[in-house]
């Protein structure tokens, strides 16, 4: 095994709020301390970057000490909640910016995609483009031609090839960047969150060829995403980000089972810590979780077709024994639209005289809602009193799955919902 | 892993480095990038227009026409027993070299953060690509200068002399200065915005202290010190004494100018180093 990336303590600190008068004194006065051959004063404040925390400190460290090693052919994938520090990484490793601490020593090339299409120019065709954006990724005049028609092929832009890309549909402009990026001969590959455009096809193909070249060529790929089913598949190490530091380090499985666990912590908190909330609190929502009814597992996120439990952990404030409780959640889209409500009235189910209540329950069988993120709104009522209220409250992520068990979903812009259906054509017979 | 020290590492990304660092080579292997933006320049310069490249002379004519209407016509200024539209000519095609290198320059940093932010290569590779693809543009528009050229010269108007092969010099001159100065002016506005105030009005400034549209004999002498601390005058003026034999001309200043040149590129190699690196997070 050849250590082909060692990264050493990297550490990066940015500077909050304007750039104005005031940064410009402390400017001056690094340049002072710098004259001095003291050291940096602002190197030693700068705390852990906690958004949630207001603080009067201007400095904070989006990386802190990371280090890690990778090996030819390892396939790393960066795992954390937004803002955990992952594209800054990404663009340290890429040499996009210089980290403030600590060293990275690579052998062999590398070739970052944290964006497709970079430095593509509207008024040049699809061709003339290939050139300039695979020269900007550092390929050779004769490593393009060689590769130009493997290039073109994987786009699907044959025919627009001598058009200039400006005239391109934006699902065409994001195949052509990715095929030259994809093309690209480097040792180490940074990949950012590309696979977040296009449709699911195209995504489908992106990954097969992340995987064909980190298998067939042996190459060392890093790759950032937030669809773990994506890093599931391709990755064989993973590091875990949280506030700019890395807490767990290790094989793909160890590190994603680590990051759903803390992540699961971070949604129990929130639905106790909901203020905007309303009702007489006799009986209130404390928790709430998404379990796999099959299996009894928590879990992260949902896949469309999924048999799910949506459980709501209660608690009880009042010694009294409720004479009748009701339940009802609504399911809300990304854009705020209500998608469904689900309550125990419609169904006909009723609760009466009821003293001890540890969950409540809603049992979802193959699960219809298509790919996306969906918020919930929550009530419960006692004795048809509002008693808990939260109309914004936790949300949960479905993944593209397999509702009709055919391998064929719904793309997220061609509908919302999933439906059981059956198709009959009549035809005359002569 | 005992040999980890001595192994070699091709890539080293540090946060610091020496104060001048610029990895040639790197370049150099980048040159296909080079030329690429070079062509890019060129061929993005003219599209969509029916005339295309036409407009390469028509541009400077234009600007030649106005001169000689203006300056020359109603103001009167003199244009030193040269033709007038030859005076001109000479004086704007350089200028134009000068100032489209210094307009794009200034910018590097500013326009290409789109870019920059996302990959890396040289970032010197900018830079250099719009020196070269603006030399191509002067040598183009040169062509028009000599048609009209070679007209006076045949009719005895003018009365070139052997300056005329310090002509390399002063491109390079030129080139050098408006570079060292661009990204010198690129660097410091990364993050403090206040010297992009300056550029455009400081550009028109430095053309009326330099001899392009009068020669630099009519200035009186009590300004005359505002032209000798200008670098780009005496490029100006030797190129026109070379080509049509009258102006002034002086080695002193010719060196003061390379000097110049020198001590501005060094100051360039120092600020583009340290912008470089972090301008990702201030820009």
């Amino acid at each position: 095994m050849t250590v082909v990336l060692k990264v050493e303590k990297i550490s990066k600190q940015y500077r909050l709020g304007e750039v104005s008068r005031k940064s410009f004194i402390e400017d001056v006065k690094k340049i002072w301390y710098k004259i001095l051959k003291k050291d940096n004063p602002f190197l030693n404040i700068g705390e852990e970057n906690d958004k949630s925390k207001i603080s009067d400190c201007n400095y904070v460290w989006s990386l802190r000490d990371i280090s890690f090693e990778l090996n030819k052919g390892d396939v790393l994938g960066v795992i954390g909640l937004n803002g955990a520090g992952k594209s800054t990484l990404l663009k340290i490793l890429s040499r996009v910016t210089a980290p403030t601490l600590g060293s990275i020593k690579a052998n062999g090339r590398i070739a970052s995609l944290l964006e497709v299409g970079t430095g593509f120019h509207p008024e040049l065709t699809g061709k003339e483009n290939i050139f300039l954006n695979g020269a900007i990724l550092g390929m050779k005049k004769n490593e393009i031609n060689e590769k130009l028609n493997e290039i073109v092929e994987f786009a699907g832009i044959e025919k627009y090839i001598d058009t200039p890309v400006k005239r391109y549909s934006s699902g065409m402009y994001v195949r052509l960047a990715f095929a030259v990026a994809a093309h690209l001969e480097s040792d180490i590959l940074i990949v950012d969150e590309v696979l977040a455009v296009g449709d699911a096809d195209f995504q489908k193909k992106c990954l097969g060829k992340l995987k064909e070249i980190s298998n067939e060529n042996g190459r060392t790929i890093l790759f950032v995403s937030h669809n773990i089913a994506a890093i599931q598949q391709l990755c064989n190490k993973g590091i875990l980000l949280e506030n700019g530091k890395l807490i767990f380090s290790g094989d793909i499985k160890e590190v994603v089972s680590h990051y759903t666990e803390s992540h699961k912590i971070e949604t129990q908190t929130k639905l106790s810590e909901i203020i905007k909330r309303s009702g007489t609190k006799e009986l209130v929502f404390t928790d709430f979780f998404l379990i796999d009814t099959n299996s009894n597992e928590k879990l992260l996120f949902i896949v469309s077709g999924q048999d799910v439990t949506f459980r709501f952990i209660l608690n009880k404030c009042s010694k009294e024994t409720f004479k009748s409780v009701f339940f009802g959640i609504g399911i809300n889209d990304n854009y705020e639209n209500r998608i469904i409500h689900l309550d125990n009235d419609l169904i006909g189910v009723n609760f009466e005289n009821i003293n001890n209540i540890e969950y409540v329950d809603f049992i979802v069988p193959n699960l219809s809602l298509v790919e996306g993120f969906y918020s919930l709104a929550i009530i419960c009522k006692v004795n048809l009193e509002i008693s808990d209220w939260i109309q914004l409250g936790v949300g949960f992520e479905v993944q593209n799955g397999d509702y009709y068990k055919t391998g064929k979903s719904i793309d997220k812009t061609a509908g919302k919902v999933y439906l059981p259906f059956n198709i009959k054509l009549k035809t005359n017979e002569i | 892993m005992k040999n980890e020290n001595e192994k070699k590492w091709s890539t080293i990304i540090r946060p610091k480095t020496q104060l001048i660092d610029i990895n040639l080579y790197e370049i150099w292997e980048y040159k296909d990038l080079v030329m690429i933006f070079v062509r890019r320049d060129i061929v993005s310069m003219n599209k969509q227009t029916v005339l295309g490249p036409l407009w390469f002379f028509l541009g400077p004519l234009f600007t030649v026409f106005t001169y000689v209407l203006v300056f020359s016509e109603i103001a009167n200024i003199s244009t030193d027993n040269i033709p007038a539209p030859l005076f001109y000519l000479g004086g704007t095609i350089l200028w134009n070299y000068f100032s489209a290198c210094f307009n794009g320059t200034s910018s590097t940093f500013l326009t290409n953060a789109s870019i920059f932010g996302k990959v890396y290569f040289p970032r010197l590779v900018v830079p250099i690509s719009l020196i070269i693809s603006n030399l191509i543009k002067f040598f183009i528009q040169l062509l028009l200068f000599l048609l009209f050229w070679s007209y006076y010269y045949l009719n005895g108007l003018i009365k070139p002399n052997s300056l005329i092969l310090s002509l390399p010099l002063l491109i390079l001159l030129m080139g050098g200065i408006a570079l060292g100065i661009g990204i010198l002016i690129s660097a410091l506005t990364t993050k403090y915005r206040d010297l992009t105030y300056f550029i455009s009005f400081g550009i028109t400034l430095l053309m009326y202290a330099t001899p392009v549209i009068y020669p630099m004999d009519s200035i009186p002498n009590k300004f005359r010190w505002l032209l000798e601390i200008n670098p780009i005058a005496p490029i100006i003026e030797t190129f026109r004494f070379g080509f049509t034999g009258s102006g002034s001309f002086s080695y002193i200043s010719l060196l003061y100018s390379f000097i110049f040149m020198v001590i501005i590129l060094f100051f360039f190699f120092f600020f583009f180093n340290k912008t470089e690196k972090t301008f990702m997070d201030t820009v």
